[in-house]
């Protein structure tokens, strides 16, 4: 998809006015916030494993190269395939290239939001083939032509009815009469109407939401079991993940594993975690025949030992989305992307580059509840600081407020010149205050069109003090 | 020199913050009469201005750093430095150290300085401990925790420990008492429509509790919340935590309201 991040206030604004988003959005902020917060209070060690996972992903930052070397090997001699693709056109040609020469018409995905990131979905359109969503946020968006606006819960945008609609809409074969008002009546359609398609697919394709060095596996969590049937059904299973998924042993995958639905959720773990290692073997029941991994870079390399370096923990848990008051008012598609909240204003300026979104990280209070609950302690605050300390060197800072922080600075630093300035403007400013406020400012239509600006209360303290200490002697 | 067996009392340089400074002094009276109750020496360096925290969230590090070294300069040889803002307090204390980084004689002297720095409520709570609090509020109050000095610093049981020191204040908490008001500095002047979504959300909490008042420890928050609130028509009263400890609620009218008319 094109993204849209460099019209984020306009996309914000739109997201403001649709009522049906903020109905969703408000259930949103009442549920996962609440259900981390009992998660996470039935488990005294949480903040050590927070620790623990922490550690983990820096060891694996470290160590990447020699982790990724292990995770190759094991993964070849379990019979399985490592792809290396540097950019997203590499892995999606190295995709449908796997799927064409599987003969591949139909293939079953499990969700993906490097699947997202890469487009993979477009480039398997244009090359024939149909790509059937089987995650039913993702099955809904897909029906839906949208992208994902949650990194966990892509369709947490609808409400019930606008998923009823798309479904009469898409499910031609059912009465147009059905009642479709109760969830599980939904979920029941979507799952007739994909098992068929379980079936037919001829390639799966999954995520991984960690990859194991020591044994050569990918683990992948879901609650629906879509995951398992979309790797063990297909003859060819191609899992596509980002590099910095791997972790060294399968102890460490417990510890993520820990933390990482805790954070998601509330649960204290997701309904299916899966391992999958290598293809079927000869004395197994069922599985695919081949085993392909394909490892995406897509500019991560790039950002090892950087300013962004430990972006690159991110274990994907939606946390910081759930807990921010940025994303909470507005959503994930006014980000413009596959990636929202925190997460994504770090990120995305990485991997499209800071001109097209400029805005992400400027839209955010700093508040720092994303700091305080992320599960690997990523200090999201410091990094959006440093996105904006790069736009201010690069000068890329609209030139209005460029200028006013230099004039500003240029006071603040010149303490007899501030006293003069401020001495002016404060007695401007109380002529015409006398109603204890200003409902319009010059120079601050930003505030006075949202809240009343407070007028001072008459000189500036050190004024008032230097009189006191005056009369005093 | 004193009788060497009495006590020295601490000094205290007393840092202001700009928006106290320049929209509210009467909270810089409250803050210097709550540490010289509780036996603190107050200074107030009159060169402050302001802790650069406005130029360090814009990405403006050179102009950041240079008012840094000032503050650092102003501030020095004092006991202790005590800002009435969670979010000028934690500039100094945690971000100070950040924006010297590669800088290594500043970084010893943001240090040394980020060591003896605290926002007011932690340094009446925390190291002048248990001082007598000499407040008389009659009335129903919540209090919003601003980010950084919850966030930052921990501020949370400290302003709580010493309003119930007040006779007649009655705390009732809001749901929400540490959700974000939306200010953010320049963010709720360059994104007015998202800030306010937030602001609302607040206002509805505080709201929501009943409360005839809102106090806090952070006045860009309190500005944000009460300019919201009078927008919005509603008569809850905003102050800065400060005032009702320090019993000086008599020196300003609540903030964005008009000051009483003067009889006869």
């Amino acid at each position: 998809m094109k993204p849209t991040s460099d019209v984020f206030i306009n996309n914000s604004r739109e997201a403001l006015v649709n009522d049906t988003l903020q109905e969703a959005l408000a259930k949103l902020a009442q549920g996962f916030p609440l259900k981390r917060f009992n998660a996470v209070s039935r488990l005294a060690e949480f903040d050590d494993l927070r620790d623990a996972a922490r550690d983990i992903k820096t060891d694996v930052l470290n160590n990447l190269d020699s982790y990724l070397e292990k995770f190759e090997a094991q993964v070849i001699k379990q019979g399985g395939k490592v792809h290396w693709a540097r950019t997203a056109d590499e892995a999606c040609k190295i995709i449908v290239g796997l799927c064409e020469d599987a003969g591949a018409r139909t293939v079953t995905k499990s969700k993906s939001m490097i699947g997202e990131e890469i487009a993979l979905n477009e480039s398997l359109e244009d090359a024939g083939i149909v790509p059937v969503e089987t995650d039913l946020g993702e099955y809904i968006i897909q029906l839906r032509k949208e992208p994902p606006s949650h990194i966990i819960a892509p369709a947490i945008h609808l409400t019930i009815e606008q998923v009823a609609d798309t479904f009469k809409e898409a499910h031609q074969d059912y009465p147009a009469d059905r009642a479709l008002t109760e969830p599980r009546v939904l979920l029941d359609e979507a799952r007739q109407v994909l098992r068929q398609r379980f079936i037919d697919a001829d390639v799966g394709i999954t995520g991984a939401n960690m990859l194991v060095a020591e044994t050569g596996s990918i683990v992948v969590v879901t609650n629906e079991g879509n995951a398992d049937l979309t790797m063990t059904l297909p003859k060819v299973h191609i899992a596509v993940a980002s590099l910095e998924k791997i972790v060294p042993t399968l102890e460490d995958a417990t510890t993520l594993m820990r933390v990482l639905a805790r954070s998601a959720t509330g649960q204290d773990m997701s309904v299916y975690t899966t391992l999958a290692t290598g293809p079927k073997r000869d004395e197994d029941q069922d599985g695919p025949e081949a085993f392909h991994i394909v490892l995406l870079d897509n500019g991560r390399t790039d950002m090892l030992g950087g300013d962004f370096h430990e972006m690159l923990r991110c274990i994907r848990c939606g946390a910081c989305l759930n807990h921010c008051p940025i994303y909470k008012s507005v959503g994930g598609h006014a980000y413009g992307w596959v990636y929202s909240g925190p997460m994504g204003a770090v990120l995305m300026p990485n991997l499209l580059g800071i001109g097209k979104t400029g805005d992400l990280p400027n839209a955010s209070t700093l508040c720092g509840k994303c700091e305080e609950i992320c599960p690997v302690r990523i200090p999201l605050p410091d990094m959006l600081r440093q996105w904006r300390t790069r736009q201010f060197d690069a000068a890329v800072t609209s030139s209005k407020s460029h200028f006013g922080l230099k004039v500003w600075a240029y006071m603040v630093k010149r303490p007899l010149l501030y006293r003069f300035f401020v001495s002016f403007m404060l007695s401007n400013l109380r002529k015409f205050g006398r109603k204890g406020r200003f409902n319009w400012l010059p120079f601050a239509k930003g505030w006075t069109q949202v809240r009343d600006f407070p007028a001072p209360e008459g000189q500036s303290f050190i004024h008032q003090y230097l009189m006191s200490q005056k009369r005093k002697r | 020199m004193n009788d060497s067996t009495q006590m020295t009392p601490p000094t205290v340089g007393l840092f202001v913050t700009c928006l106290v400074d320049l929209m509210r002094p009467s909270v810089g009276t409250a803050a210097m009469k709550l540490l010289g109750d509780a036996g603190c020496q107050v200074y107030v360096p009159i060169s402050q201005t302001c802790c650069g925290q406005p130029a360090y969230n814009a990405g403006d590090l050179l102009d950041a750093q240079e008012i840094a070294k000032q503050v650092i300069g102003d501030f020095a040889g004092l006991d202790y430095v005590v800002a009435p803002s969670g979010s000028c307090a934690g500039m100094i204390k945690v971000h100070y150290p950040r924006i010297f980084k590669d800088n290594q004689d500043w970084l010893e002297r943001a240090e040394e300085l980020s060591a003896r720095t605290y926002e007011l409520m932690s340094f009446l709570n925390d190291v002048m401990k248990d001082p007598e609090i000499l407040g008389d509020y009659t009335g129903t109050m919540t209090y919003h925790d601003s980010c950084s000095g919850l966030r930052e610093l921990g501020v949370k049981q400290q302003p709580r420990n010493l309003m119930s020191k007040v006779p007649g204040l009655k705390l009732v908490e809001g749901a929400e008492a540490e959700a974000c008001c939306g200010f953010g500095g320049l963010f709720c002047v360059k994104y007015p429509d998202i800030s306010e979504k937030i602001v609302d959300a607040k206002v509805d909490d505080i709201l929501a509790t009943g409360a005839d008042t809102v106090l806090g420890g952070d006045l860009g928050c309190l500005m944000n919340v009460a300019g919201r609130l009078t927008r919005r028509g509603s008569d809850v009263k905003v102050r800065h935590v400060a005032e009702v400890l320090a019993g000086t609620t008599g020196l300003a009218p609540p903030i964005g309201h008009p000051k009483p008319k003067v009889k006869g």
